[in-house]
């Protein structure tokens, strides 16, 4: 655990979690430091994105605690709710609102979760979407743009809430090959600004690329913590070895 | 073998299944008991004949009628979409009116009662249904927020609700609410009773509508709008229910339309609409067909009002699936 003079940003202390009987998070326990960038990767079903989803709490979790900005997860809606305004998701199918343009998509939550006027709103947004670069495409609705630029109007509509954390499940894994880079290029830029990022990602030149620490996961568990160098070059454990044996690079 | 002979002779095939067509639908209007009549209003010199061969004539009569169906559906193929959707309404509109004609009603004592039928029955079938159709949907919107809920009482009774008010024939609902409340001291309007009966029915089988409706949206969307911060209720109101009202829309509509006809049971209470009005005008200078059929005309107008603005909705709720 880095021992940081900050506090961190995120700290998840002997977190277990169980869907009936299978143990889905088994005794987790991380701190993410204020602007650290974590990469979580593993095989199918090890819990990368239980793991990240109990962050913000879309799923609870039974055991441990788990402390976001100074603010415990316990169970209380209303903490989970102020979390959640600090922390953006982004995730592997988007999840845009295919009834609302991309500007509605991106002024939907400051304006009613945070009450800020409808011009603010729509400044704030055609700020994001030009550093995403499709401003061009504000009003436009979801179906009518291709995977990439979806997803990165989903990271734009995240960061319209000024976030300090940013959260990634496998944001490039439903996108085609071609489309992959231009996600990808915008979550790089993100990082070197310095925002707080855990990503869930299987894309290992990203991980080597931005990550200050690769987090290695299976069944459940924390397999393996390093530095993306030392990961990639010397894995200390046997099922990370084989892992990254199968990946493509 | 004779898939082999219909490819090998496409036209000729095509000939003969049209020859079959044609004989099969004669024989069929030959069965219905079809009459010759007709054929001698038209061509008085055969009437003569036709009453020395009246079986002849049941044969002709069929086969006559079976030659002009198919001219009129070989003209109708020589037209565009849109012509025939619109040639095929006018003509059976006019062998509907043909049908009601051959009732000989009195067109004197239409006119002299629609007025009537119009500013007394239309005004209250309409209020009655308009704000059944209002409290209707509020229920619905409870009942399935209900039926999802993960509180035992709240779907208890949400279940409860939709079994036994969508089990029970509302002709019956609308007796035990009329005869029924004032047993327990509360004295009961007929019209309050209807519009309540209505209400309850209807929101019972609306609640299962919407519930689908909300339902059929993915996780995925309740997911991005909590991640974002909205509340449940905002979540509900901004994400769900205006992508789920493209489920809802055509099968609510049908609902609507089914209201508005199931509207004239609550005549039974005496409420002056439609149907009543209909049965009472009708006796007192017995002509009672006449008054029955200008009401279901009149229901059918308003049916289609409201079947041309279901299709004006669903537009508005459709327009972002454009791709």
């Amino acid at each position: 655990m880095p021992t940081d003079i900050d506090a961190p940003e995120i700290l998840m202390r002997n977190v277990h979690k169980w869907y009936g009987i299978y143990h889905a998070l088994n005794d987790i326990s991380l701190a993410v430091a204020p602007r650290e960038r974590v990469v979580i990767c593993g095989p199918s079903g090890s819990g990368k994105s239980t793991l990240i989803r109990c962050v913000n709490r879309l799923e609870a979790h039974q055991g441990g605690e788990i402390i976001v900005g100074g603010i415990e997860l316990d169970g209380d809606e209303r903490k989970a709710e102020a979390v959640r305004r600090d922390v953006g998701m982004v995730f592997q199918q988007f999840n845009l609102f295919p009834h609302l343009t991309i500007l509605e998509n991106c002024t939907l939550a400051p304006m009613w979760v945070k009450k800020m006027p409808r011009k603010e709103a729509n400044e704030i947004a055609m700020h994001f979407l030009e550093r995403v670069r499709i401003p061009e495409q504000a009003n436009k609705y979801p179906g009518q743009l291709s995977g990439g630029q979806q997803q990165r109007v989903a990271i734009a509509r995240a960061l319209c809430m000024s976030p300090r954390v940013m959260l990634f499940d496998e944001p490039t894994s439903a996108l085609d090959p071609e489309m992959v880079k231009e996600v990808l290029d915008t979550m790089v830029e993100l990082a070197r600004e310095g925002m707080t990022m855990i990503c869930v990602t299987h894309e290992m030149g990203f991980a080597r690329q931005v990550a200050d620490r690769v987090i290695f996961m299976d069944q459940g568990r924390i397999v393996e913590e390093a530095h993306p160098q030392e990961f990639f070059a010397h894995p200390k454990s046997e099922r990370a070895s084989l892992f990254l044996s199968q990946l493509l690079h | 073998m004779i898939a082999k002979l219909i490819l090998a002779h496409p036209d000729a095939s095509r000939r003969l299944g049209a020859f079959l067509a044609l004989l099969l639908v004669t024989a069929a209007l030959y069965l219905l008991g079809v009459s010759p009549d007709w054929i001698g209003y038209v061509l008085p010199g055969s009437v003569d004949w036709l009453t020395q061969h009246p079986s002849y004539g049941r044969i002709l009569s069929a086969f006559l009628i079976a030659m002009i169906l198919a001219a009129n559906w070989k003209a109708l193929q020589t037209l565009s979409r849109f012509q025939q959707i619109v040639a095929v309404w006018v003509e059976l509109f006019a062998l509907l009116m043909l049908f009601f004609y051959s009732f000989d009603l009195s067109f004197a004592f239409i006119a002299k009662k629609i007025g009537f039928l119009i500013t007394q029955g239309v005004t209250t079938t309409l209020y009655i249904s308009a704000i059944s159709i209002v409290i209707a949907t509020v229920i619905a919107l409870i009942g399935a927020i209900a039926k999802l809920s993960r509180n035992g009482v709240v779907y208890g009774l949400a279940t409860f609700y939709t079994s036994l008010f969508r089990g029970l024939p509302l002709l019956m609902q609308i007796y035990i609410i009329y005869l029924g409340l004032p047993q327990v001291g509360y004295v009961i309007g007929a019209v309050p009773a209807g519009i309540l009966a209505l209400s309850l029915c209807y929101g019972a089988y609306m609640t299962e509508i919407f519930r689908a409706g909300i339902e059929s949206i993915s996780r995925g969307q309740r997911e991005g709008a909590t991640a974002l911060g909205l509340s449940p209720s905002q979540t509900m109101v901004l994400v769900i229910l205006p992508q789920a009202m493209r489920v809802i829309i055509p099968p609510t509509g049908n609902q609507f339309i089914a209201m508005l006809k199931d509207s004239s049971l609550v005549s039974v209470v005496g409420v002056w609409e439609i149907m009543y009005l209909a049965r009472t005008q009708g006796q007192t200078e017995f002509r009672h067909i006449e008054m029955l059929i200008t009401a279901s005309m009149i229901y059918w107008a308003l049916s289609i009002c409201l079947e041309y603005i279901q299709a004006r909705v669903e537009e508005r709720f459709g327009r972002f699936n454009v791709r």
